[in-house]
C-alpha cells in the first residue's frame, strides 16, 4: 500500500514498461493477425486458374510446350479432349502422370476442362524439322493423303479431315504435334497401351502399318505448315473411311 | 320377393366372398410391397455400408464393372488380386449365403474355410454388426452379376502359404463386433464404429511391421504406406495430423469435401474421399470427426526448437526465391492460401512432418483433390518434376517447411531424387 502511493521512480518505470509491451504485443498480434487476413494470392477464380496442373506441361492455353511428351491441346475437339481425359482417369490410356492426376476427378469437371482447352485458339508451334530424307516424307505424304488401298489402309485425311484439323466432336487434329509424339501414340495404340472409348478403328489402322509406315507419316505429318484456319471441321461433314463399332461407351 | 331373395343372397354372399378374396389379395400385394419396399431400403443401406467400407476401391478396376475384382495390389510380399465380389453364381458370390457373408467379415474366412490375405480388412470389418453385413450383402447380391474369373495370387516364397496366416492372425487380428464405450456419447461411439469398422482407418494410419500387422498399441500414429511411397500421418500427433487442434467443422470439411481451410486430401487419401467418404451423412461425419479430435494425443505436441541447419542455411534463399516465383499466386506469400481453393502452406502440419515424402511428392507430382458432391471443381497443385532440379525441390520443400514460424527440418536434394521414381497409380 505504501509503496503504491509512493510511486517510486521504479514503479514508474516498470508501469510505462508494462504498458509498452502492452503496446508492443497488441500491435504484433493484430500485425500478425493482418498478415493472415490479408492474402496475398493473386491466382484469379476461373477455369484457367483451375487447370494449371495441366499448364504447366501442356502450356498455358494448351499449346503445348518444347517437350516431345506434352501435346498441343488447343483448339482439339471437345469429344476427343473428354475421351482422352476420361481414357488416363480409367487407365485404359497409360501415362503415369497424368493418370495420378485425374484419378478422382467426375465426368462433368473432366468436361468443363476438355471444353476450355477446345475453345483455345494460338498459334501453332514451329516444329523441329524432320531428320528424314525426302523418300520417307514422300512415303509419309503418299499414306496420309490418299492411304493404301492395295494393303487396305485408307488415308489420314479420310478421317482426320481435308485440312488434317480433326472432325468435331471426337477425331483429334493431328498438327502441330512432334513427329516422336506422334509415332509414340501410333504404337500405343498398336500395343494396346492406348485404349480409348473410341479407338478400336484406329487400332484396326494401326495394325496394318508397318515400322516404316509409322515413321514417315509421322514425320511427314510433324513437316505440314500450319493451317489456315485451326478448327477442326464441323461434325458430319466429314464421310468417314471407316466407322467405329466400339463408338458406345464400355 | 322370396323367389328374389335367394338370388340376393347368393349374390351377397358371392359379392362377399369376392370381397373377401379381393382383402386377401390386395392385402399380400401390400404385404409384398411392404417386404419390397423393406428390401429396397436394406439394399440402399448396403450400398451406404458399402460405401463406407469402401469395397469397390479395391474390388473394380477403374472404369471397368465395379465389384469384378481383378483389382492388383502390389504388396512387399507380392501381388495380390482382389476376387469378384459381384454376385456371379460361377466366379463372384451369388451362391453364397448372408451366414457365409457375415462369417466371413467377421473371421477373415472364406466359406471354403480358406484364410483370406488381411489385404482385406477383416481384422477392423470383425467390428461390423450383423444387421450391417446383412444390409451390404443384400446390395451386393443386388448389384449386376460380372462373369469373370479370379486371378491366382501371385506371392512370394513363403507368404504363398496361407497356414502361415495364422500367426499373423495370433499377433494381430480379434474377433468381436464393436462394443459401445457406455462412458462415451453416442454420438462417440457411432464415428468410433465408422472409423475402427468400415472405415478400416488403421489400414493406413498406423504403421506397418515388417510382418505387415498394424500394431494396435501404435494404432493411428501413422506410417509409411508400403509400396505406394506415401505416409500416411498420424491421426494423434498434433505434430502431424492430428486433429486435436482441428474444429470439427474443418475435419468433417476435409473427411466429405476433400478440402478444408487447413489442408487438403491427396494421395492415397483422395481415392478414399473419392469412393467412399463424400457419399456418407453430415451425421456420420460429423460422428467421426468428434472420434478423431477425441483420440488421446500422443507424441510431444510442442514443436521442436528449430535448428538452423547447414542444409537449412544453404537452401532458403534459393527456396524462398522459387517460392515467390512458382507459388506464392497460389499459397501466398506468407503461405495463408485461399481457404478451399489453395491450402495454407503456413502452419500446416502435413508439411512439417518429421517425415519429409509427402510434400516433397506434393511438390514433385503435383495433384487435384478429389471432384467431390461438396467440391466438384477442385482447384490442382501443378506438377513440378518436369520442371525443378532435385535441388531446387529441396530447396523449396526447405523453405515451406520452415518459413512463417512452421517447424519442419530442411531436407537435401538426395530426399528428392529417390522419391523421383515412387509409383504413381
Amino acid at each position: 500500500m505504501k509503496v503504491d502511493c509512493d510511486h517510486s521512480d521504479f514503479l514508474r518505470a516498470a508501469r510505462y514498461v508494462a504498458v509498452f509491451v502492452a503496446f508492443a504485443t497488441f500491435s504484433m498480434a493484430t500485425g500478425s493477425l493482418h498478415a493472415q487476413v490479408q492474402s496475398t494470392v493473386t491466382a484469379p477464380d476461373s477455369i484457367a486458374t483451375r487447370v494449371q496442373a495441366c499448364t504447366a506441361c501442356h502450356g498455358e492455353k494448351g499449346q503445348g510446350s518444347g517437350n516431345n511428351y506434352f501435346p498441343r491441346l488447343a483448339g482439339k475437339p471437345a469429344g476427343y479432349l473428354f475421351n482422352q481425359l476420361v481414357a488416363f482417369r480409367d487407365g485404359r490410356r497409360k501415362y503415369p502422370p497424368m493418370n495420378y492426376l485425374l484419378a478422382y476427378l467426375p465426368d462433368t469437371y473432366l468436361q468443363e476442362m476438355a471444353d476450355y482447352f477446345a475453345t483455345q485458339q494460338v498459334p501453332f508451334p514451329v516444329l523441329p524439322k524432320p531428320n528424314v530424307g525426302p523418300q520417307v516424307l514422300a512415303l509419309g505424304k503418299q499414306l496420309g493423303l490418299q492411304g493404301d488401298a492395295a494393303r487396305h489402309i485408307p488415308s489420314c485425311v479420310a478421317c482426320h479431315g481435308p485440312s488434317l484439323t480433326g472432325v468435331s466432336p471426337d477425331i483429334p487434329g493431328l498438327l502441330g504435334l512432334d513427329s516422336k509424339y506422334i509415332s509414340a501414340q501410333l504404337g500405343a495404340s498398336r500395343y494396346g497401351t492406348r485404349v480409348a472409348a473410341t479407338s478400336t478403328c484406329m487400332k484396326k489402322v494401326v495394325v496394318l502399318l508397318s515400322e516404316a509406315d509409322i515413321a514417315a507419316v509421322s514425320a511427314w505429318l510433324s513437316s505440314l505448315p500450319a493451317p489456315e484456319n485451326s478448327a477442326p471441321a464441323p461434325a458430319g461433314s466429314v464421310k468417314l473411311a471407316l466407322t467405329c463399332e466400339s463408338a458406345e461407351t464400355r | 320377393m322370396s323367389t328374389a331373395s335367394p338370388p340376393s343372397t347368393y349374390m351377397g354372399r358371392r359379392t362377399g366372398t369376392s370381397w373377401w378374396m379381393l382383402c386377401i389379395a390386395f392385402g399380400l400385394l401390400a404385404l409384398a410391397q411392404v417386404g419390397r419396399s423393406q428390401d429396397a431400403s436394406v439394399i440402399a443401406q448396403g450400398q451406404y455400408l458399402a460405401r463406407a467400407g469402401d469395397c469397390i476401391a479395391c474390388h473394380s478396376n477403374p472404369g471397368d464393372k465395379p465389384f469384378a475384382g481383378g483389382r492388383a495390389m502390389i504388396t512387399p510380399f507380392g501381388t495380390l488380386y482382389s476376387p469378384n465380389i459381384s454376385p456371379d453364381p460361377v466366379t463372384g458370390i451369388g451362391t453364397w449365403t448372408s451366414d457365409q457373408f457375415y462369417n466371413m467379415m467377421r473371421t477373415g474366412r472364406s466359406p471354403s474355410g480358406q484364410l483370406i490375405y488381411p489385404a482385406m480388412p477383416f481384422a477392423a470389418y470383425t467390428k461390423v454388426t450383423r444387421a450391417d453385413d446383412d444390409a451390404i450383402f443384400a446390395y451386393l447380391k443386388s448389384v449386376p452379376p460380372v462373369h469373370q474369373q479370379n486371378q491366382d495370387q501371385d506371392l512370394r516364397f513363403p507368404y504363398n502359404n496361407r497356414n502361415l496366416l495364422m500367426g499373423w492372425r495370433t499377433l494381430y487380428f480379434k474377433e468381436g463386433e464393436y462394443k459401445p464405450d457406455p462412458s462415451k456419447s453416442s454420438e462417440w461411439n457411432r464415428g468410433a464404429y465408422l472409423v475402427e469398422g468400415l472405415g478400416h482407418c488403421s489400414m493406413c494410419h498406423t504403421a506397418i511391421n515388417a510382418l505387415g500387422g498394424s500394431s494396435a498399441s501404435s494404432a493411428y500414429q501413422g506410417g509409411l504406406i508400403p509400396m505406394q511411397e506415401w505416409y500416411a500421418p498420424s491421426l494423434t500427433s498434433n505434430r502431424e495430423a492430428g486433429l486435436g487442434e482441428w474444429s470439427i467443422e474443418d475435419i468433417s470439411d476435409l473427411l466429405q469435401a476433400g478440402v478444408s481451410k487447413r489442408g487438403a486430401v491427396y494421395g492415397p487419401m483422395a481415392e478414399v474421399v473419392y469412393n467412399s467418404l463424400q457419399y456418407l451423412s453430415d451425421a456420420d461425419i460429423h460422428a467421426m470427426a468428434i472420434y478423431l479430435k477425441a483420440l488421446p494425443s500422443t507424441g510431444e505436441t510442442a514443436a521442436p526448437t528449430e535448428t538452423e541447419t547447414q542444409d537449412k542455411l544453404r537452401l532458403f534463399p534459393l527456396g524462398k526465391k522459387i517460392y515467390e516465383a512458382q507459388c506464392a499466386m497460389c499459397h501466398g506469400l506468407n503461405g495463408e492460401g485461399r481457404g478451399w481453393d489453395f491450402p495454407p502452406l503456413a502452419g500446416n502440419q502435413s508439411i512439417q512432418m518429421t517425415s519429409s515424402v509427402n510434400p516433397i511428392r506434393m511438390v514433385l507430382n503435383g495433384g487435384y483433390p478429389p471432384g467431390t458432391i461438396r467440391n466438384p471443381r477442385p482447384y490442382g497443385m501443378p506438377p513440378f518434376a518436369q520442371q525443378l532440379s532435385d535441388e531446387e525441390v529441396a530447396a523449396v520443400v526447405t523453405y515451406i517447411r520452415t518459413a512463417w514460424h512452421n517447424h519442419g527440418a530442411a531436407i537435401q536434394a538426395h530426399d528428392v531424387n529417390v522419391l523421383r521414381p515412387a509409383p504413381l497409380n
